[in-house]
């Protein structure tokens, strides 16, 4: 079984990367959107192969109960994702917006961030997982300044720096998880894979591994957009292509906030090390509270959805930070929840914004009325983001709430009060766009593909309502181990 | 450990916190490329020697990158395009030098005594190498802070990445060290293409980031 899961491994990398690759040489953009919905679909295969056949982990690369159920979901969400790019992009290339070498250059560059991201979540070795975000943030930089606007090169150019920042103080955290090691395993590569450093953590020198942690945090946490180090995100998300901003908040954040994880299972592997929790704690009320408030002002619909992803990726670091099975649980579920609602909101927004041909909310109205698909997915999707029932997300929160309530009351104050803003926010938001009276304003017809926005709220729906009995208890037994 | 190759491991890597200082007090911009080009000259030293000493051969790789690419490409371009695009050649410094020195002196400060009580199991090179980066770093965060032009955070993130390959090469045997700098590099190479594609003067007419600010406020409005 182990070589049918090699070669999936194999494919998972080496088709995003040579489709990539290839696609840069191809000037048809119309093969190319097809191929490149050919070599998701390929990756997503070979994920939902890994999951009955695991190949050995080696030193670089590994397949273990953690990362399989994100290796799915990224390569699902990049595949429904290819699917909407392929009518979104062809829309822009009417309307002028981009020309074909851009788009070649575009769905090349997509292959080149499902490979990066690929990899950051296979890598058992920590110097491989953080090239591995390098890449996807360069790669990531490259698509928000695609359309070549002032405000795109602006935004670019923000999470350029910060980017690199973030970047620059996670290696010097995986150089300090390495010195930590180095005295009890030895020089060379075993002491940068994740899997044996895991065994020896507890003999680790525990003032090494805080200061790692720290660095590792504030520099995976600058990528998985938590406050203070945040200020790239919403530009990042407003100025760039929808499906790119529907990948790096559905996507890229979880790759981070993942890498965050597989520290904090070494930090908790050590009896005397500084427990990792309050601080993911305080980063996540932080989020969450900032974003909840900063929701409100929000002029432009897409940005208004960054700041709610920051929003999210503040409840799953709580979450994670309280620790123990059932608010691991609750954390795990709340990434997938979101990576589907999120990018399903995405899909939705991407399409509106091109019939109204603005971003702006204000000139955005009654939605239900004109486009009803669009405008009742909009809504689902926002109801869902929410946390309302009968959605996933409703859940989620619902364990992460009733989780801290039974464990630290007092912390569960700030967590309800930052959820019941954000609540509020989007909600009144939602009034206007969708039921306001429409104005004449022109539109235009577009070609919508409203599949993949259907397939992801369904799938969210299905989870709010009925959890498959294996995946509870596979969760669970993550939630367990995570600790 | 021989002492004399102690000290020299020592005197490099220490070169490199001053060659830092040096950079947070210019005011023009020539200078400013000038002196990263001996930093970067410094950190290949360092590196070179480090490789010397731990018989590290991939190290020489990552020496010979760090001169060939940061000493000599990426400066020889910061010129050109400094040429090309006229832009300011004298660099405001906000708050002003004695500010900035007397900040720089509190983060050296503080990297020593970050640094030195954590490594105290570790090999003494490795210790000392570590608070001279974490002090590179500290400091080129403090120039990308109190600049507010493009050239200036260029080089601030540049003078921070130096810090890092300085810890990694320092760090005993680390594997990858040679990746990981290439990959820096390429990080590097298209921030300064970046720099010059962007076109940022044509498009705010400055590389002052704060003329960025002015524009991204009157979008909100």
């Amino acid at each position: 079984m182990s070589a049918l899961g090699a070669l999936a491994m194999t494919l998972l990398l080496a088709v995003p990367a040579s489709v990539g690759l290839g696609l840069v040489r191809l000037s048809d953009y119309r093969r190319g959107a097809r191929l490149s919905i050919a070599a998701t679909l390929i990756s997503l295969l070979s994920a939902i192969t890994l999951i009955w056949a695991r190949p050995e982990t080696n030193l670089y690369l590994q397949v273990d109960d953690f990362n399989i159920y994100l290796i799915v979901l990224n390569n699902f969400v990049s595949f429904t994702t290819s699917l909407f790019s392929a009518s979104y992009i062809a829309h822009e290339l009417e309307t002028g917006k981009l020309t074909p070498k851009y788009l070649r250059f575009y769905h090349a560059m997509y292959q080149a961030l499902v490979f990066a991201m690929n990899l950051g979540l296979l890598a058992n070795n920590i110097g491989l997982l953080w090239v591995a975000i390098e890449l996807a943030t360069l790669v990531t930089v490259l698509m928000v300044g695609l359309y070549r606007t002032p405000a795109a090169l602006e935004a670019a150019w923000k999470y350029f720096i910060l980017g690199s920042l973030g970047i620059a103080l996670a290696l010097f955290g995986t150089i300090l998880i390495y010195l930590a090691a180095q005295p009890v395993m030895g020089q060379g590569l075993p002491a940068m894979a994740w899997d044996r450093l895991l065994v020896h953590a507890a003999k680790f020198d525990p003032a090494l591994l805080n200061l790692a942690f720290v660095f590792l945090l504030l520099g995976y946490g600058t990528k998985a957009g938590l406050v203070p180090l945040h200020a790239w995100l919403p530009d990042a998300h407003a100025e760039g292509p929808t499906p790119i901003s529907a990948v790096l908040s559905g996507l890229l954040l979880n790759v981070a906030l993942y890498a965050i994880l597989r520290f904090k299972m070494l930090m908790s592997a050590n009896p005397s090390a500084l427990a990792p929790g309050p601080l993911m704690i305080m980063l996540g009320l932080l989020s969450l509270l900032f974003a909840g408030l900063m929701l409100y002002r929000r002029g432009d619909i897409k940005r208004l959805f960054a700041y709610s992803s920051i929003e999210h990726m503040g409840i799953m670091s709580f979450a994670f930070g309280m620790g123990g099975p059932l608010a691991n649980f609750a954390g795990l579920l709340h990434m997938t929840m979101h990576s589907l609602t999120k990018s399903a909101i995405f899909f939705a927004v991407g399409h509106i914004s091109q019939v109204k041909g603005t971003q702006r909310i204000s000139t955005i109205r009654g939605l239900t009325a004109t486009h009803p698909l669009l405008g009742w997915g909009l809504v689902a999707g926002v109801i869902a983001i929410a946390g309302m029932p009968p959605f996933g997300v409703f859940m989620s929160e619902f364990l992460v709430v009733s989780s801290t309530f039974a464990r630290q009351p007092w912390l569960a104050l700030p967590l309800v009060i930052g959820l019941l803003l954000a609540f509020g926010t989007l909600l009144w938001r939602l009034h206007g766009l969708a039921f306001g009276v429409p104005d004449n304003a022109p539109t235009v017809a577009i070609q919508a593909s409203i599949w993949p926005m259907l397939i992801h709220l369904g799938l969210v729906l299905l989870a709010g309502l009925w959890l498959p009995g294996p995946l509870v208890a596979w969760f669970h037994h993550v939630a367990v181990w995570l600790g | 450990m021989n002492s004399l190759a102690f000290d020299i491991a020592h005197a490099l890597a220490g070169s490199m916190v001053v060659l830092s200082f040096l950079l947070l007090y210019q005011d023009r911009v020539y200078a400013l490329l000038n002196v990263f080009a001996l930093h970067s000259l410094a950190l290949a030293l360092a590196v070179g020697w480090q490789a010397y000493l731990q018989e590290a051969h991939h190290l020489y790789v990552t020496a010979v990158v760090a001169l060939l690419f940061k000493a000599i490409v990426i400066p020889t371009a910061l010129h050109r395009i400094v040429r090309q695009l006229d832009i300011h050649r004298t660099l405001e410094v906000v708050g002003g030098v004695g500010r900035d020195m007397l900040a720089g002196a509190a983060l050296v400060a503080l990297a020593i005594m970050v640094m030195l009580p954590v490594t105290e199991g570790s090999n003494p090179l490795a210790r000392q190498d570590l608070a001279f980066a974490l002090a590179v770093i500290l400091l080129g965060l403090l120039l990308m802070v109190n600049r507010h032009n493009a050239i200036s955070l260029v080089i601030g993130f540049m003078s921070l990445e130096n810090g890092l390959v300085l810890a990694a090469a320092g760090a005993l045997g680390m594997p990858l060290v040679v990746e990981i700098s290439v990959a820096f590099s390429v990080l590097i190479a298209l921030i300064v293409i970046g720099v010059f594609l962007f076109r940022i003067r044509e498009r705010f007419d400055s590389v002052d980031m704060q003329a960025m600010d002015t524009f991204r406020e009157g979008r909100r409005k």
